[in-house]
Parts: C-alpha cells; structure tokens; sequence
C-alpha cells in the first residue's frame, strides 16, 4: 500500500535527510520525499498499521530535521 | 512572501544596519565582542539553536551546524589574532539571505508549476428551485445534473444533455484550437466552456474525473526520481561530512607539521582556512539544482499537454533510441475511409456505391461505417432479408434486387468473377443480381503528423523505428512505407507485441513504445517508456503508461523526448557548474588565497544560478 502525505521542510538537503529517517522506519518499505511537490510518500510493509507506523516515521523524521514536519 | 520570510528579512535588515553603526564604533576588544554578538544573535539565533538541536539527536552535519562551527570560528579567530569581528557576523548574515532567496525562489517555482497544472475545478453549479447553487464537487453524485456557465471550468465528467459552446482544452491536451460540443457530446472535466451554458449529466464521481485523475498523477510525479537526482542526494551524504573532515585535517595537519619542523605553526591561519571549507561545504546549489530541474520539465511538459509520471521517465526519454508504434489510433486515425472506387464497365460510381451502402446499412463494422458515410441515398426500409457471412460480407435485398458485398471469398462463392486488384487496405466487391458491380478500396487514413514525426525523430537521436499491428500484411506494409518506418511487424496479437518489444529492449538501449492505449497496456508497461495517446478517458492506458499525451498527436513524441532532452542538459550544466566552482573555491581557500566572502558566494551565489538555470526548463514553448 502506498500512501502520500502533504510535508513542511525548509531545505532539499533537509528533505533528503526526512526521507531516509523516513525509509529506515519499521514497517516501511520504501520512501520517496520530494522537496519541490513537498509531499512524502510511503510504501508500507505487507501488514502494517498505517497509523502506528506514520507516528514513528514523524517521530524519526522530528529526530533527523528539527523543523521538518509531516501532516497526518 | 511569507510571514516566515518576512520576520527573517526583518532580522536580515536589523542586523545589517546594527553592523553599520558598530563600523564607526571603536572601543576595547571584549567590548567590540560583545557589541558585535548583538547582530550576530540577531540573525543568526535560529541557525544555533537548530545546530544545537542537531548535536542532542546525533545528526551533527547538517548546514546549521556548520554555519555555527564556522561563524563561531571566525569570532575566536578574532578575539585571539585579529581583532575583526566582521567576517563572523557576514558569513552568518549572507547566508540567512541566501537561504531566503532561495526559499522565495524555490515558492515562486513552485507556485508557477502548481498554476500550470491547476485545473482542479473549486465548484459545481447545481440548479435548485430555478436558482444556480455552488457546492463542491466531491458532493455530487454520478448521474446529477450540473451547469456549466460561460467562462467556468468543467468540474466533472459527463455529457452534454443540452446547450452549445466551445471548450477550451488547453489546460488538459495544450490544443489551443476550441473544441465544439453540443448535445449528446461527452464532456471531459477540466476543460473550460467559452462561449454558451451547458447542461451537464455527471458520469463519474468527481474522485474518479479525468481532472482528479490527472491531479494525482502529477502530484505523485516527483515520487519516481531519475539518476541525477539519486545521485545528487547521495553525494550530498557523502560530500558534507568528506569536508568537515577535510576541514578538519586542515586546521590541524599543516601547522602541526610546520610546527615540527620547527617553523612558526600559524595556527589560526590554518583555523582561518579551515572554517571557509566549512562554509563551502553546503551542497544546496546541487541538491536544489537538479531535483528543481526536473520538477520544471515535468510542469513545462504538462503545459505542452504532455504528462510525465516521473523524473526518470524524463531521464529515458533523453535516451530513447528505439521507437515501436502501435500502428492504428496512433500512426493512423483509426478510422476507416473510402479510397478508391472502381465500377465495373457500365456501372457508374454511385450505382456501386449505393449498392454497397444498402448491404452494410445495419453493420457496425469500421469499413460499413466508412461505406455508409460515403453515401447518403440510401433508403433503409427498402432494405430486407439481411444476411452476414461471418468473414466474408452480407447480402441483402435492396427493393427486391438481391445485393452483396464482400471480400473475394464472397465473390468466389457466389460464382461471380471479380477483379483483382493490389491496394492497400481492404478490398470490397459489390454484386448486383449475379452481375458483378466493381469493388471499393476501404482503408485507414494516416494522420497529418505521422509522417513528420516520424522524420522528426530521426532527427532527435532515434536510430530505429518499428511498427507493430494487428493488421494484415499489406495494409501493414503500405503504411510503413508511407511514413518511412524501418520494420514492421504484423499479424500480431497483444501478446505478440509485448513479446517483441522485449526483444527490442535486448537489442537496443532504451525502447519507447507508443499506443493509444487500446489493447496495448502489457506493451505499454514492457517497454522501457510507455507513451498513451489520446487518453483522455481512458484508466487503463493512463494507469499503465510512463507518459501520457493528452491528444493524439504523434509530434508530441518528438517535443517530449526534446523536452528529456533540454531538461537533462540543464541538469548537467547544474552538476558541472557547481561541483566545479565548488571544487574551486576548495582548492583556493586550502592554498589561503580564498576568503569567507569567496566562500559564501561559493555557497549562495552558485545556488542561485542553479536555481535560476533549472527554471529554464519551465520554458518548452519553442522547442
């Protein structure tokens, strides 16, 4: 299942950094984060509970870039 | 401009104008500091504490931390050596205003793009009580009744149940020419009716409307990325932390070895050289550069009618040395006409046409349709006893005289001799009462553009073009020849052509496939880049192409790959433009003969040159 989210980050090297903190997330497949369109998307792992997973990827991306922010 | 861009301009200017005032302050050197430290909080105060931040969650090389390192640095060089806290201060205060022009430039792209393919429809009119009530289109259900006034875009997709106008569809297909609709026309949503008031019965949900349907698309374009781009993020990983290090070494190596030697060790010079690597080691201008490049060429195309669903489609399509057509609905009209009419000695050409219209006057075949349009003099109900020979005509009676028409086969079996001629697509033999009439040549016409866009190609680095049809042989031939194809292959079934394109991809480095989505989805998803024509309407072929053109074109190939084309040469002049003046400015401040200054334009003036030579792309109108 794959899924977007509308994004807030400042700076493209920002980005890049949400999307791998993103991508290293548990039950996430893979990530793709586009500074230009500011939208994230995500592929989830075969059975995984998209809302749970979504906290901990905001939670690790708030880790990698303090003011980046995704809007669930 | 923001209110995030303004409290910062704000700062930008407060700070600048405290830095003029301290010029003509001269006191003692912890005082000077001090004063100097106002100006520099001021615009810099963020950068700290995100710095900071930084540090706590282990992720210390950041651009923030490195302004911090550099800036800080700079104070200390100026508290033990100099007595200059200027370059601190300025370091800290370009760099804030580089980031804001980017970010201002980065929102104006942004914004241009996102006009380019706004065609989201904010409203539907609904009649109530003979008054028009605006509601949003998510609430109208499929089969409602909608009315699209002059001027108003289309909201959702349906057919005209009553009122004339012209649709302008540039928004979808970049066609300029209005599209007249009346009654009884299906009307595809993000178009905008001119001229008069149309009546609308809804279709679909707004959700499954061509206009969501293309939204989403673009809106997920920028989630497939391109080499470049995959390139760019991972040097950004590795060049950040490779010139801290570097940074690093420099600050201390060189005046230690000095030092050993027995030479003054001129620690803060080497410090001084060490914290303008730092400044430098900002990849923005290529981590913006190249991604904003083809976020532009994905907007400029969709202007041009063209849908890219991902940069890298953009990348392949630069390559593209391998053309397969899908011949009918893509090199032709896909519509069948009357080419050549032949009667026999002592018939004349209405007589056999008439004859032949009568027999295929009930038929939905392509070819009746053709023969029916050639012939208005027809009277239906003097037609009976309608007969179809599956694969080889009909026969009828037409007031009471025994008609057929057909292929060879048909004549054959009738025991009536018939000419034999050799044309390209389809032969129809008419008989009246035993007595042969002459025949029909039916086949497809070429559209206008085949032939040129098949030129063009060649012109644009295509060495090998292919059609692929389900059609037999001759028609097959016929057209290859007229457009100058190199190969053709008929006779196939879809799961022939998908089979055969695979081959082409073993052979050749990048194959494009282009079809109008009809039949051809396996083909369209094998090729290495898919290219649907026409579809407008069509989920199938817009779900499984790589590329969409929004009409029928076949010169909207050539401007896509040339589009690929300037887009990945921007994309080259940005690699090169700033790995090299960045590279540069390395070499200059490791040797002593760069400044902060240099470095800051290293940094921010090459990042807005990137910037503005990515927009470029925007720009595909003369292409």
């Amino acid at each position: 299942m794959k899924k977007s989210y509308k994004i807030e980050v400042d700076c493209p090297n920002c980005a890049n950094k949400m999307e791998r903190a993103a991508a290293a997330t548990e039950g996430v497949l893979s990530a793709s984060v586009s500074f230009m369109t500011l939208r994230m998307t995500v592929e989830f792992a075969e059975g995984a509970d998209e809302k749970s997973v979504m906290a901990q990827v905001a939670k690790n991306c708030k880790k990698a870039v303090s003011d980046g922010e995704i809007i669930l | 401009m923001t209110k995030k861009h303004k409290k910062i301009l704000v700062r930008i200017i407060a700070a600048a104008l405290m830095m003029v005032v301290l010029a003509f302050v001269d006191t003692h050197l912890w005082l000077r500091f001090a004063l100097y430290l106002l100006p520099y909080l001021t615009v810099g105060y963020d950068i700290l504490i995100k710095a900071a931040k930084g540090i706590y969650n282990r992720q210390p090389t950041d651009e923030c931390f490195l302004m911090a390192v550099a800036t800080v640095g700079a104070f200390a060089v100026g508290l033990m050596q100099s007595g200059d806290f200027n370059e601190a201060v300025f370091v800290m205060l370009f760099y804030q205003t580089g980031e804001l022009f980017q970010s201002l430039a980065v929102n104006k792209s942004r914004r241009s793009i996102g006009a380019l393919v706004d065609i989201r429809p904010d409203y539907a009119n609904i009649e109530c009580d003979g008054k028009l009530e605006r509601v949003d289109p998510y609430d109208v259900p499929a089969g409602s009744e909608i009315v699209v006034q002059p001027g108003e875009k289309i909201p959702i997709d349906g057919t005209v149940i009553s009122g004339i106008s012209a649709l302008d569809t540039s928004a979808l297909t970049g066609e300029s020419l209005p599209r007249d609709v009346q009654t009884g026309d299906s009307v595809t949503s993000g178009c905008i009716s001119l001229t008069g008031v149309l009546h609308v019965r809804t279709e679909r949900e707004f959700c499954d409307s061509t206009v969501s349907r293309i939204l989403e698309l673009a809106e997920s374009a920028a989630a497939v990325k391109s080499n470049p781009e995959r390139f760019v993020a991972k040097f950004a990983r590795i060049y950040t932390p490779a010139v801290c290090i570097g940074a690093l070494a420099l600050a201390v190596l060189p005046p230690a070895v000095r030092a050993v030697m027995g030479m003054d060790g001129l620690w803060l010079d080497w410090l001084y050289r060490a914290l303008t690597f730092l400044v430098i080691s900002c990849p923005c201008a290529l981590v913006i550069g190249i991604p904003l490049t083809f976020f532009a060429g994905i907007g400029g195309s969709s202007r041009a009618g063209i849908l890219v669903k991902g940069s890298s489609y953009l990348e392949l399509l630069s390559r593209a040395r391998c053309v397969a057509f899908d011949k009918t609905g893509t090199l032709t009209r896909g519509e069948f006409s009357v080419q050549g009419v032949f009667p026999a000695e002592g018939v004349s050409r209405e007589e056999l046409l008439q004859a032949a219209a009568a027999c295929e006057c009930s038929s939905s075949h392509p070819i009746a349709k053709a023969l029916i349009k050639a012939c208005d003099t027809v009277d239906r109900r003097l037609v009976t006893d309608i007969e179809e020979l599956g694969g080889m005509g009909i026969t009828a009676l037409y007031n009471g005289v025994r008609l057929a028409s057909g292929n060879a086969k048909l004549m054959a079996r009738l025991g009536i001799s018939a000419d034999n001629a050799d044309l390209p697509g389809a032969l129809v033999h008419v008989a009246r009462d035993r007595a042969y009439l002459g025949y029909i040549a039916v086949s497809d016409t070429l559209k206008d553009t085949a032939a040129p866009a098949v030129q063009a190609l060649k012109k644009v680095g295509v060495t090998r073009t292919v059609m692929l049809t389900g059609d037999r042989g001759q028609a097959a031939q016929a057209v290859a020849e007229a457009l100058m194809i190199d190969e053709v292959h008929h006779s196939l079934l879809p799961e022939d052509k998908a089979r055969l394109v695979s081959d082409l991809k073993s052979a050749n480095n990048t194959v494009l496939f282009a079809g109008d989505g009809i039949n051809d989805a396996p083909v369209l998803a094998t090729a290495h880049i898919g290219i649907a024509m026409g579809a407008l309407g069509s989920d199938a072929a817009i779900e499984a192409a790589d590329v969409v053109i929004m009409d029928d074109d076949p010169l909207k190939i050539v401007k896509a790959v040339r589009i690929s084309k300037k887009v990945m040469n921007i994309v080259r002049q940005n690699i090169v433009f700033a790995l090299g003046i960045k590279g540069g400015c390395l070499a200059l401040s490791a040797l002593g003969l760069a400044g902060m200054p240099l470095a800051v334009f290293a940094d921010v003036g090459v990042m807005v040159i990137a910037v503005l030579n990515a927009l470029r792309a925007l720009n595909v109108n003369r292409i």
